[in-house]
């Protein structure tokens, strides 16, 4: 680079910063930090920056999202140990429970804030099978059969392989009592009782099918598709869909089974660390942004399932319809559900138990 | 009796001032932050620390994973004594490379080293393909966490080897060798003796970093629950549950089970460096 | 570990050693230790190195290079260097202090105090980050008085830097001690009595003759600083572009199916340890040429 070249680039950076110091002055600057879990990297990545021109455009301030993702539980426990997160975004409210119980960044009843039980999105847990669905696999009694290979991540490490194992649960009692509304009847005590035990047996035999136990989601995928392990692949549907479009266009098939979970991954204000920094409204802004008719178009791109009325309709093929239960129906809520079933020594630690 | 003192006369200075920075430095990154663990898990009462430690998952989680890290350094020291070896005595074309490649489990990141070993040892990977026809399975099995450790405690025994092989006094092989010793006796007799403290630390070495390890051993394992899940993979299912006291009361048994081995070695070397002095 | 590797000072590699004396080498022998060492190498280092590069390189070299223009690549990249920086010379610092007290002088609890210093190495990498959470965490002892001092030790830097300090912790003193062991006091001692002054006799003596350890140690520490990942996962936040290491960079990039990405910058991580091993090589060159160059004036000391 000549001198003369060199010293006109400086000039011309001089004049740039001449120009931009005074708009500086009146437009503020905002960082944001979300906490988030793995799947919802492709989809912050968008909204983040769909949410920034959205927020300069009403109010001229510039809005940074700084995002951090892992596995739901530890990044829940990096907010209790001081994370300083604004917004989490997490994949079960038993997660941002802890937060609000062990640290007392937020309210207990966080969840009532925001609309549709602060989950302004939702997804349910499908199959994905190799191409041609070689194994006839259709619904879940499938997965116990003998001969059938599925690969889950644990449900002890990963938040997601609790959904999957809760859904397989939910399908027997279904089967079972025919309407899982009777879970919470007290005369069919006794029927429930007999279901549980049908449902703790399917779910034994449908693990004993599991050769690999990762430690999260994405490293189930990575097994599934990259070392070619497994018949059947339990996966949330929007991870199905993204691992089909990432990984194996026309290599895999999603199955939708005949009833699954409805799994409502909630969002939240931290207000301790809103009110520190001062960001409370840009935050709740951001969370509300997510249910708007804009949010919602992002969000079903990504393939979860919009609560938007008008956005639903527009994506409805790409969605299966199926029953869908939730955690509050069948199991009482993810604390009960978490107590029996992933404590130490709950039913999914019996499955290994050596007799 | 002057070793009965805290400390031998020495004409050399510094001694207060090196030795007083080494317990402070010592104090504030490893042992304060260390103590924590033993605070955090007194939280709990005797009874429940017991149930955590000695629980079946757990207690075969130790199993498997002290049995893993003996096999990998038993294997790092019988091949790292085969390649100290070479690289002290023979010379081939490319040894300094060879000679350089030893450090590299060092530097590479535990999970790259955890992702690439899974993909070469899986049923699909370059190496897997080879091994299933003969109905090994290598990745997700316990083989597969023998290997993964393997890989990570590499550096250490032929790195402690080496400088001993190099020390080794060429002469008295000779000596031995006239005096009619055969190899295998020359060897047994002059060679192993000498360099034993050394193959012994870089073994302790080997085996107390593979005790630890997590990062590279996850992704091959496969963490069945009673056959392939290691202790530091428990601890983390301790943390998912947020039970730290739980997840501490782990930490310390393998705590304390290395720092007993790790003195036991020091001990053996200072003995036998003792040995060496006064024969010397 | 490469303890004493650099004993080699002491005994310079004999390259005529081969083949030279009574016995003479049978070809047979040697080409089996070679070829074990190179058959053992190959398998536990070389496949997983190819594989590596395979994997970055799968999609060409353009690829390969677009993944290190990301920002946030390269805010890992700068972050990782930085920490080295820090934390490598806070335990070269340490590792000369702890093998002066111990190499040099005879004192109670020597052998417990050695095993402290080793103690890092045998803790679990979650534990080594978990500590510190335990300690700084909002949760922690330290934590809310942190905090409400507008202190950020974890998820921020210099909460990955005292991870990074506590497993590369005993790299410069397991590397110094030996040798300075075996080199003994006489020469500091001889410095003193002929009127030097303790700092003098510590720069002019012990420092010059164990240089070459020192740069080994440090080499090898540098190494480990930059590919640590467990202990940093636990304290880092995972912040994209602000708090993460090279290691994490990579770990987020193939949890986000991009694979050429996360392995070329992991073989950028190599590249930095193939680095730090060629000057760790040009190191025992260079010692092995300058003892070559002593030996007449030291050898009644060998």
């Amino acid at each position: 680079m000549s001198l003369r070249r060199l010293l006109s680039s400086v000039a011309l950076a001089a004049m740039t910063f001449g120009f931009l110091l005074p708009s500086l002055a009146t437009a503020k600057d905002i960082e944001l930090l979300n906490v988030s879990y793995d799947p919802t990297r492709e989809l912050y990545k968008e909204f983040n920056a769909a949410f920034s021109q959205y927020w300069q455009a009403r109010t001229g301030d510039t809005v940074t999202i700084q995002q951090s993702h892992g596995g739901a539980g530890k990044q829940a426990r990096a907010v209790i140990d001081g994370l300083e997160a604004d917004v989490v975004t997490l994949a079960l409210a038993y997660d941002i429970d802890a937060i609000a119980e062990k640290a007392d960044l937020l309210p207990a009843d966080w969840q009532k804030r925001l609309p549709d039980n602060s989950a302004p999105y939702t997804s349910t847990i499908v199959f994905l099978v190799r191409k041609g669905n070689p194994k006839g696999v259709k619904d879940w009694n499938d997965l116990a059969r003998p001969g059938i290979s599925v690969i889950t991540p644990n449900p002890k490490t990963s938040g997601g392989a609790r959904w999957n194992y809760l859904a397989a649960w939910g399908y027997v009692l279904k089967k079972e009592l025919g309407d899982l509304a009777r879970v919470h009847d007290p005369k069919a005590a006794a029927e429930v009782a007999k279901a549980n035990a049908k449902a703790r047996q399917f779910v034994t035999a449908l693990f004993k099918n599991v050769p690999v136990l990762d430690s999260g989601a994405r490293g189930s995928t990575t097994t599934f598709v990259q070392r070619g392990i497994g018949d059947v692949f339990i996966s949330w549907e929007n991870e199905a869909y993204l691992a089909i479009k990432e990984l194996g266009p026309g290599k895999f098939e999603i199955i939708t089974p005949s009833i699954s979970i409805l799994a409502e991954p909630p969002v939240a204000v931290v207000d301790k660390v809103v009110d520190k920094h001062g960001t409370r409204s840009v935050a709740e802004a951001y969370l509300r942004f997510l249910y708007t008719k804009q949010g919602q178009e992002l969000v079903a791109k990504h393939y979860y399932r919009p609560r938007h009325p008008e956005v639903a309709k527009r994506y409805r093929g790409q969605f299966v319809d199926v029953a869908l239960f939730t955690i509050d129906d069948v199991f009482g809520g993810w604390k009960k559900a978490q107590q029996t079933h992933f404590a130490d020594g709950g039913l999914f630690d019996q499955i290994y138990q050596p007799k | 009796m002057s070793h009965w003192k805290f400390k031998q006369r020495s004409v050399l200075p510094g001694f207060g001032l090196a030795l007083g920075y080494t317990l402070l430095y010592l104090s504030l990154i490893v042992l304060i932050p260390l103590s924590a663990l033993f605070f955090k898990t007194a939280t709990m009462t005797w009874g429940r620390i017991w149930d955590t430690v000695s629980d079946p998952r757990v207690v075969a989680s130790y199993r498997l994973t002290f049995g893993a890290s003996l096999a990998a350094a038993a294997t790092n020291a019988a091949f790292g004594f085969v390649v100290a070896w070479t690289l002290v005595r023979h010379h081939f074309p490319g040894k300094r490379l060879v000679d350089a490649v030893v450090d590299l489990p060092f530097a590479l990141p535990t999970a790259v080293s955890g992702i690439a070993l899974t993909a070469l040892y899986a049923e699909n990977g370059w190496i897997g393909r080879w091994l299933e026809p003969l109905g090994i399975q290598a990745a997700f099995s316990p083989l597969g966490v023998a290997i993964a450790l393997t890989f990570i405690g590499l550096p250490f025994v032929v790195r402690t080897l080496q400088p001993a092989l190099e020390d080794l006094d060429v002469e008295v092989e000779e000596a031995a060798a006239s005096l009619g010793a055969s190899r295998f006796e020359t060897f047994r007799r002059i060679i192993l003796p000498t360099v034993f403290p050394a193959l012994l630390t870089g073994f302790a070495l080997a085996f107390a970093r593979a005790l630890g390890e997590y990062g590279s051993v996850v992704f091959i394992a496969g963490n069945m629950p009673m056959k392939t899940e290691i202790t530091p993979l428990l601890i983390i299912v301790k943390l998912e549950q947020y039970d730290y006291a739980g997840a501490t009361a782990i930490a310390v048994v393998t705590l304390i089970a290395s720092f007993a081995i790790l003195l036991a070695i020091n001990l053996i070397q200072w003995w036998s460096g003792y040995r060496y002095r006064i024969g010397g | 570990m490469a303890a004493g590797a650099t004993l080699q000072q002491h005994t310079p590699w004999n390259a005529s050693r081969e083949g030279h004396g009574i016995r003479a080498e049978i070809p047979w022998i040697k080409w089996t230790f070679v070829s074990v060492t190179l058959g053992y190498l190959g398998l536990f280092l070389a496949v997983p190195l190819a594989a590596v590069f395979t994997e970055a390189l799968r999609k060409g070299i353009g690829a390969y290079l677009e993944s290190f223009q990301d920002p946030a690549a390269l805010a890992a990249i700068r972050l990782t260097l930085l920490v080295a920086a820090i934390a490598v010379p806070a335990n070269l610092v340490f590792g000369l202090a702890a093998a002066w007290a111990i190499a040099k002088f005879n004192f109670l609890g020597k052998n417990l105090l050695t095993t402290l210093i080793d103690l890092p190495f045998a803790v679990s990498p979650v534990i080594s980050g978990l500590i510190y959470v335990l300690l700084f965490g909002q949760q922690g002892w330290l934590g809310p008085w942190l905090s409400s001092h507008d202190v950020n030790v974890i998820f921020a830097v210099p909460g990955i830097v005292l991870a990074t300090i506590f497993v590369t912790f005993p790299f410069v003193a397991r590397e110094l001690i030996p040798l300075m062991q075996e080199q003994g006091n006489e020469e500091e001692e001889a410095a003193l009595v002929l009127g030097a002054g303790a700092w003098q006799t510590f720069w002019r003596v012990t420092l010059p003759n164990v240089k070459w350890a020192l740069l080994y140690g440090v080499i090898l520490c540098n190494a480990r600083a930059m590919g640590e990942f467990g202990a940093v996962s636990v304290v880092s936040g995972h912040i994209r572009g602000k708090t993460n290491t090279m290691p994490l960079h990579v770990e987020i990039l193939y949890n986000e199916y991009n694979f050429v990405a996360a392995f070329a910058v992991a073989s950028l991580l190599a590249i930095l340890a193939m680095v730090t091993l060629v000057a760790k090589t040009f190191v025992e060159w260079k010692s092995r040429q300058s003892v070559e160059l002593l030996e007449p004036t030291t050898a009644e000391e060998v």
